[in-house]
């Protein structure tokens, strides 16, 4: 209930500034264009896929591929949304109301994950109106493209979890946004290393977050992939607490 | 200060708190304890460790040693219970400037955890409390220095707690607000119990029951207001005469304890407490036809009693 609040009022002022409409804008504009290119490109080798037993269809060709960039562009963004969840909330002094509120840290930080998270379905929705314009024309793997979304919301929620504990211990946002950004892109390549020569590290390809993110988008989904996410999300957000409840004990 | 059975009387209760940042010592063993319908004065040069006591009363801060108590509930055991008893304006008011007043308001009473059927009637007697009630539809980032204070003191009082800290809430009002906010303060400290922290010390004297003066960390001063007026209160007499005159005269007055000649014909006559030997000093002076000048009694201020207390000290650090 307090974390409902806590929500309600971030994602208030979310919208009261311009970012969430920029981001909102921009990022369906960019991929509405590889969305269409996609088309494009799936629209030229139709004609050799008529031939082909077990043809991929326009959900592995179009579909998978939307979410794939998604995902980039997701990783680009979802620093910039998290990064003065509470960073600006110390800035602004205004942590002190919620230190003195009757409601827990878990409370503060649940909020906060809530309302970025919130925001973020949002976008996912949006996006996913696209494949969707596709229903009356083209038959969709609904199966496939319900894993793409369970990958999605679970990669989204990694994002936001990972974003929010750099906010929580950086002091400034844009520090916060910086960090959040490098750790994700390492976590998302940290799987190149030696993927050529084929003797990759197994930890490293488990840490990956490709990898899960991509197996589940293919519609592969396995628990140990569902379960990383769940493990990454819990753990940071675990973190978080950790770290908000540090600042009366310390400085 | 320690007290067994204080769950009726005393709201607060600080026992043994001590604060390290560090190898520096913000707040050094400082107990003390306040009950219902007190308004304390927290009082201290910069850096005194005015600020920290009061985020460590409000569970901003953990203390290292110590606990503090409000309403009986231990603020790191059961911190829900206690901040559900505290209301409290930080020296920086935490606002959210890009919101409404009501919208701000609003918020805060619902961390506050208020039903929804109270949110209203509670911000609407907050505004009127705080003279906010034409503000709410305003946004906080178009509001004066002052308005954004009282829209912090609103926030502070909003759901009725039974003590209401306050970190130098009249910095940056007008006379005319000052006086409002005093006012509200005493009307405040009818029911709850207020700690107030300031560097104005006419406002304590004005406001508060009792006064605490912290300095380096350590409480130097802990006393009601009555009694502290008492200190105040004239012991001693200036006098100033136009001719020469018989000290041994003056000196055979009753009540009189000490004279000693500051300047040319000019005296300090010491007198006991609440006998003030004034009107026998003109009485003598017109039959001896001296010329008295000057007759005025010295008090002791709020602001010599400080300067005393913090300046006297020697330096720890």
């Amino acid at each position: 209930m307090n974390s409902l609040t806590i929500a309600g009022r971030e994602l208030r002022s979310l919208f009261l500034s311009p970012l969430a409409w920029t981001m909102l804008g921009i990022s369906q504009l960019i991929l509405a264009y590889m969305f269409l290119t996609q088309i494009d490109f799936y629209l030229t080798i139709q004609p050799k896929l008529v031939g082909l037993a077990n043809a991929p269809g326009i959900t592995d060709l179009v579909i998978a591929p939307l979410y794939g960039n998604a995902a980039v562009i997701f990783l680009l963004i979802t620093p910039l949304i998290t990064m003065r969840l509470i960073s600006d909330e110390r800035r602004n002094k205004t942590i002190s109301l919620l230190f003195s509120a009757p409601i827990s840290m878990t409370d503060i930080i649940l909020g906060k994950f809530l309302a970025t998270f919130i925001f973020l379905l949002i976008m996912l929705f949006s996006i996913t109106l696209m494949p969707l314009s596709l229903t009356p024309i083209a038959t969709i793997d609904f199966g496939k493209l319900s894993a793409c979304l369970l990958a999605m919301v679970l990669l989204l929620a990694a994002f936001d979890a990972l974003g929010l504990y750099m906010s929580t211990i950086a002091s400034q946002a844009t520090v916060a946004a910086v960090c959040s950004f490098g750790a994700l892109l390492l976590l998302w390549i940290i799987d190149w290393a030696g993927s050529n020569s084929g003797n990759a590290s197994p930890l490293f390809e488990y840490i990956s977050m490709m990898r899960h993110f991509e197996s589940l988008l293919r519609g592969l989904v396995h628990s140990t992939d569902v379960l990383y996410f769940v493990l990454f999300i819990a753990g940071f957000l675990i973190l978080s607490v950790r770290r908000l409840d540090n600042d009366r004990l310390q400085k | 200060m320690k007290q067994t059975n204080s769950r009726m009387s005393s709201l607060i209760e600080v026992n043994n708190v001590s604060r390290h940042f560090g190898e520096h010592c913000a707040v050094d063993d400082v107990s003390f304890s306040l009950n219902q319908s007190e308004i304390l004065g927290f009082l201290g040069p910069n850096g005194a460790g005015k600020s920290t006591t009061m985020k460590m009363i409000c569970g901003n801060l953990a203390p290292s040693v110590g606990e503090i108590k409000i309403h009986g509930y231990d603020i790191l055991e059961q911190p829900k219970l206690a901040k559900a008893e505290l209301g409290f304006l930080a020296d920086t008011p935490p606002l959210y400037t890009d919101l409404t007043v009501d919208e701000y308001l609003q918020y805060c009473a619902k961390l506050r955890g208020l039903k929804a059927g109270a949110i209203t009637t509670s911000v609407t007697e907050g505004k009127d409390n705080c003279g906010l009630a034409d503000m709410g539809h305003r946004l906080i980032a178009n509001l004066s220095k002052g308005y954004q204070q009282r829209v912090g003191i609103a926030q502070a009082i909003l759901h009725k707690p039974s003590v209401i800290i306050l970190d130098e809430p009249t910095v940056g009002l007008d006379p005319i607000q000052i006086l409002e906010i005093r006012q509200l303060i005493r009307q405040l400290g009818q029911k709850h119990s207020v700690i107030l922290s300031t560097h104005i010390l006419p406002e304590v004297q004005q406001s508060c029951s009792r006064v605490q003066i912290i300095h380096h960390g350590k409480l130097v001063l802990n006393e009601s207001i009555d009694s502290l007026n008492n200190r105040m209160s004239s012991s001693s007499l200036l006098v100033k005469f136009k001719r020469p005159v018989d000290i041994s005269m003056l000196k055979s007055l009753s009540d009189i304890t000490d004279i000693t000649e500051t300047s040319d014909n000019q005296f300090r006559i010491q007198h006991g407490q609440h006998k003030n030997p004034a009107e026998t000093i003109a009485n003598l002076a017109v039959n001896e036809n001296w010329g008295l000048l000057e007759l005025t009694p010295e008090t002791h201020n709020m602001e010599q009693i400080f300067l005393s207390l913090t300046q006297a000290e020697p330096h720890d650090e």
